[in-house]
């Protein structure tokens, strides 16, 4: 009778224990598991020590410094300004835009300018940054969540914009738009990234309020082109209105006869007004709006609360509501 | 449910001054570096919010904690750990005394009455207000001989912390612009941990009627 030899032999502690055979599903799931929590958290954070992805790089303009629309207070510092924003396309949280906008190209772009105009215009990146003279205003920057900065921008009036499209006499309103691009803005392919408000971001003025000379498009920040966080290409930055209304990265203005819906008021009407002048009486519904908490240098030993001024100290523009119920017309 | 350990982890008195400590070490230690970063401007641009934030979240994360301490203990089973839930159930309080305080201090600067009327003019703030005060009664009467005084009392009074999980679940969610945010993802966390709870009390009310 021929002996059974086994090709291979075991010894008790090469065998997998029958334990762990019965649960290799499992376990091997559970390893997967684990495996995918490690890419979610890498994707979710996006920065790390041997990070590879292209950093933004601000280009420097050249523009001149105005003389009338300009600030003795204290700057908000670059780096604050450029990690602390609202820009929900990338994120809810402050510092999700500045982590998650890092590669958005804003080159090429296209800013189209149209609705009821004469003369229509389409911007390509160059002529956005070619077209017009920059000058560098040094504005206060209310935000509705009741903070402020003081921020050098760079750019042009919109009224410069307006007036090359030559509007009719119908139009009443200028209806702005962000640029809608899933691809490269996670917060519009995942509401639970972008908090769910529908895109793209819309914002609203009135025409008097769109031409008036403190009406800025800004396509720079101290001195440079703006970082995506802060709304690159272009933005629009309205100082006497909270944060919100200087809506970012715009890609098309239509001058209407109505008055065009805004993201915000959409999405909370008893919160977020059309006007949204900053206004230190009219509370919002969830906090007083009497003070604000001045960003600047500084731990929190070193806070500035102040009051918050009427339009946010631009007393220039209160003719544009000369016979309105500001607390109605919030 | 199962037990997942043959042998119940028991920890030897020593053992379990050091596991305590080691508690200690995590809770205060998180305390202390928020402080210092938020005193020395390295917690972002705005060291206020992310003090006021991080204090607060860290409560949270701090009570789903204690909330998981009694499942764990009983099913891993690991009976010592419920030594250490009124430790962890006065770090919920500190962190959330802490959290108000930095608002009243850093972002309101003391303004009285801005703070008065911030509390009972907003209800996001007044629900958190009304957890944290008692997270308070909690705190003080947890100490072991008032506990033998209150009898049965004091169950009762401690299980209102199912309802300071429901204020500051509310708060959390109320403070946010927009409903899809992070506190969605504690209401679900919450959820899976309360299950068994849940489904414990609708057992009883079915054996009630």
């Amino acid at each position: 009778m021929k002996r059974f030899r086994p090709s291979q032999t075991f010894t008790d502690n090469q065998v997998t224990d029958e334990r762990v055979f019965q649960d290799r599903r499992r376990l091997l799931k559970s390893l997967g598991f684990v495996g995918a929590g490690t890419l979610l958290s890498q994707s979710a954070h996006g920065v790390g020590w041997f990070d590879s992805e292209p950093e933004f790089e601000a280009k420097s303009l050249s523009f001149t410094p105005s003389d009338k629309f300009t600030t003795d207070e204290a700057k908000t510092p670059y780096t604050k300004v450029t990690s602390y924003n609202n820009f929900y396309e990338f994120g809810t949280g402050k510092d999700d835009p500045a982590e998650r906008a890092k590669s958005f190209k804003t080159d090429p772009w296209t800013l189209r300018i149209d609705g009821l105009v004469k003369n229509p215009i389409t911007l390509d990146y160059d002529a956005i940054m070619k077209q017009f003279a920059f000058e560098e205003r040094i504005y206060r920057m209310r935000c509705v969540e009741a903070w402020s900065m003081v921020i050098p921008w760079v750019g042009f009036e919109l009224n410069k914009l307006i007036q090359l499209a030559s509007p009719l006499g119908s139009a009443k309103y200028v209806a702005f738009e962000t640029l809608h691009d899933p691809k490269q803005m996670p917060g519009q392919r995942n509401p639970f990234i972008g908090g769910g408000i529908d895109y793209p971001y819309v914002e609203g003025l009135r025409l008097d309020e769109a031409t008036h000379p403190l009406t800025l498009m800004a396509t720079g920040v101290y001195g440079k082109t703006l970082p995506p966080q802060n709304g690159a290409p272009i933005r629009l930055v309205v100082p006497w209105k909270y944060g919100f209304k200087s809506i970012k990265s715009i890609v098309r203005i239509t001058l209407t006869e109505r008055q065009p819906p805004t993201t915000w008021n959409r999405l909370a009407s008893n919160e977020y007004g059309f006007y949204a002048n900053v206004n230190p009486k009219v509370a919002h519904p969830r906090w007083s709006q009497a003070s604000e908490r001045r960003i600047t240098d500084g731990g929190v030993f070193n806070q500035q609360r102040i009051a918050t001024r009427m339009f946010n100290g631009y007393e220039e523009v209160a003719p544009l509501y000369a016979n309105m119920d500001l607390a109605r017309y919030y | 449910m199962k037990r997942l350990l043959k042998k119940p982890l028991r920890l030897t008195p020593l053992q379990l001054r050091l596991f305590k400590t080691g508690l200690h070490a995590v809770f205060m230690g998180y305390l202390i570096f928020l402080g210092w970063a938020a005193v020395t401007d390295n917690l972002g641009a705005d060291p206020v919010k992310a003090l006021i934030h991080g204090t607060g979240t860290s409560a949270l994360n701090i009570l789903l904690f204690t909330l998981l301490i009694s499942p764990i203990a009983k099913h891993l089973p690991f009976p010592s750990l419920m030594q250490c839930r009124r430790l962890a159930g006065i770090y919920v309080f500190v962190y959330a005394l802490i959290h108000l305080s930095s608002y009243v201090s850093f972002e309101l600067q003391f303004d009285w009455a801005l703070v008065t009327s911030e509390i009972i003019e907003r209800p996001y703030i007044t629900v958190g207000f009304i957890a944290l005060l008692d997270l308070f009664l909690l705190s003080i009467t947890s100490p072991m001989w008032v506990r033998r005084r209150m009898k049965r009392t004091w169950q009762h009074l401690h299980n209102s912390i199912y309802l300071i999980l429901l204020l500051v679940l509310i708060h959390f969610s109320w403070s946010r612009k927009t409903a899809l945010q992070e506190p969605l993802i504690y209401w679900i966390i919450a959820l899976l941990i309360m299950t068994p709870r849940i489904q414990y009390w609708i057992q009883h009310i079915k054996r009630r009627r």
